[in-house]
């Protein structure tokens, strides 16, 4: 597996991938924000939200639906909010009786729900915005840079760096398994339930004592070529003129986003 | 491919802001005192080994088993990573799980990772590890059934705890998403606790230094104490819960916190307006600003004492 198997990162030279990561990172993170700022039901603002997110989308020359089509992620979770339809609050819209429940769906409720989702819809769209035009070590130190602490980003670092490796580890464990557990077709094969999880238990004990084997060589490994506590980097991480404008234009017209939505 | 669709992930725009920033604050507490633990037990050595560690919980959750019907049950990793890390090092390495989870696949959002942190990394950790504490020196079939009970109880917490914040925030019904979410996590826990079982009963075969080394340094009753209390909490609630919602809507009623419930997402002011100021648009943004900069001081003094702290 190549060491960037993970990178969501889609390379471009656009304005948006000269963005200095840490104004990417706070625009992003005001964005969700505002989103969640946002009255239930103010369709008008929540449309703006989306024509700036339309906006990034095709400044970062990725093409106007490049995140819309990776946008469905979070649906399964829509399944969870469904039941926000049926909010005692609002007034009834109709009555379903089901025989042993009765359901009765209210208009605030069903303004919830499809707030809930427009929330949630561009509030994921503007994170895979964001790992799209930043590459991952840079959003890290675009987060060390805003003050999350520094033994959390290096864990994380190292994390991503050591991935596809253990990825790697699993997928061998994974093939051992498959190529002793043969099968006829017809017959009964493969053990009790029980036997197959303790079996992958034993797979993951394995896969630990293996990964920890493993941090111990590479910390020793990086002890001989002068590790001394964090990572470095030669990217140099300067907030230019152009990357202030950027930020406080957006946002500002998140302000004005909220301020339009409150007074409605 | 990394992906496990677990409903615990809880995306962007389903819990409110009060909620998130809530338990943003919580977390952000935790974690900084287990930087500081950690800090202080532990050398240097200890963060590439953390880093390494919490790309095995990532890997690990690939394994899987099939359990019948084209599903198959896989693992969390929260309560095995407390166990063979100890607590500390266990909430580390859950916080990078989830924090790459949700920032490089979108599986989990960013404004309610706090939530999802607490969720999956420090309650299953605390449950985990605080069951383990407790068996950790008994009779071997004893041990594995505590932590077999551990897994299994670290995820109906999250499970129950992720219910709860649905609804505080408004986004779900309790009678529905209580009874959905524990019942699918009844079982998924079951497979969290074979996995956990079968893998910390490879590791003392093969490895049992390295149990006995993370543990000693870690080797407090407090987190035994907090364990079964947190996992005494959930066992009270769970099937109170899950066969009388209006029981819990009830105490929570009792308690006070039913508008939050109701009406979320701010009721922290009533209906979200400045008194003097009557029901005006004005006072309804001036209701939120002051929402908003309280939460926002309280992590700022956390964030310091933090800081000061490591």
């Amino acid at each position: 597996m190549h060491v960037d198997a993970f990178n969501q990162y889609h390379a471009g030279e656009s304005l948006i991938h000269h963005l200095d990561a840490r104004a990417k990172v706070v625009v992003a993170i005001s964005f969700i924000f505002s989103n969640a700022l946002l009255p239930d039901g103010s369709w008008v603002t929540f449309t703006l939200a989306w024509m700036f997110l339309l906006l990034a989308n095709e400044l970062s020359g990725l093409g106007l639906g490049f995140t819309l089509k990776r946008s469905f992620v979070a649906l399964p979770f829509a399944l969870v909010a469904g039941s926000a339809i049926f909010s005692p609050l609002g007034e009834p819209l109709a009555v379903w009786d089901l025989g042993f429940m009765t359901l009765i769906p209210t208009d605030a409720g069903v303004r919830r729900f499809f707030s809930v989702l427009i929330r949630s819809w561009l509030s994921v769209q503007m994170a895979i915005l964001l790992v799209a035009t930043t590459p991952f070590p840079d959003l890290i130190h675009a987060l060390e840079h805003l003050r999350a602490p520094r033994v959390l980003t290096t864990i994380i670092a190292f994390l991503y760096r050591y991935l596809f490796i253990l990825t790697d580890e699993a997928r061998r464990l994974l093939r051992a398994r498959e190529s002793r557990s043969a099968n006829l077709s017809g017959r009964k094969h493969g053990g009790t339930l029980w036997w197959r999880a303790k079996v992958t238990g034993n797979m993951v004990g394995q896969l630990f004592i293996r990964s920890y084997e493993r941090s111990d060589r590479i910390y020793k490994a990086m002890l001989s070529r002068g590790y001394a506590g964090h990572l470095r980097t030669l990217n140099p991480h300067i907030m230019r003129r152009f990357d202030w404008l950027i930020l406080i234009l957006s946002l500002t017209f998140l302000l004005l986003v909220q301020f339009l939505g409150w007074i409605q | 491919m990394l992906f496990s669709p677990t409903p615990l992930h809880i995306p962007d725009g389903f819990l409110n802001l009060v909620i998130s920033l809530l338990f943003w604050a919580l977390t952000m507490a935790m974690v900084g005192l287990a930087i500081s633990k950690t800090n202080k037990t532990l050398g240097e050595r200890q963060i590439p080994l953390m880093g390494v560690m919490a790309a095995f919980i990532f890997a690990a959750q690939m394994l899987n088993f099939p359990v019948a019907g084209g599903t198959s049950g896989h693992f969390l990793g929260g309560a095995l990573a407390a166990i063979v890390l100890g607590p500390w090092a266990g909430i580390l390495t859950m916080t990078a799980v989830v924090a790459v989870q949700g920032l490089l696949f979108q599986d989990g959002g960013l404004l309610v990772m706090g939530a999802n942190i607490f969720n999956m990394g420090i309650l299953t950790a605390a449950i985990g590890f605080g069951l383990y504490r407790a068996v950790r020196n008994r009779p071997r079939a004893l041990r594995l059934g505590g932590i077999g009970v551990a897994a299994w109880l670290s995820t109906i917490a999250a499970a129950l705890i992720t219910s709860l914040q649905l609804w505080l925030s408004g986004t779900s019904r309790l009678e529905i998403v209580i009874p959905a979410m524990l019942g699918v996590h009844a079982l998924i826990g079951f497979g969290e606790a074979v996995i956990t079982v079968a893998a910390v009963a490879f590791i003392e075969q093969t490895r049992p230094d390295l149990l006995r080394a993370e543990n000693s340094a870690n080797g407090k009753w407090g987190w035994a104490v907090a364990g079964m209390g947190i996992s005494l909490l959930v066992v009270l609630i769970s099937p109170l819960a899950s066969a009388k919602p209006d029981g819990l809507e009830r105490i929570a009623e009792d308690l006070g916190f039913i508008n939050a419930g109701r009406s979320a997402p701010y009721e922290i002011l009533p209906d979200y307006t400045v008194p003097l100021l009557g029901e005006t648009a004005l006072s309804t943004i001036l209701a939120g600003a002051i929402g908003a900069l309280f939460v926002l001081g309280i992590l700022i003094l956390v964030g310091r004492r933090m800081s000061s702290r490591a």
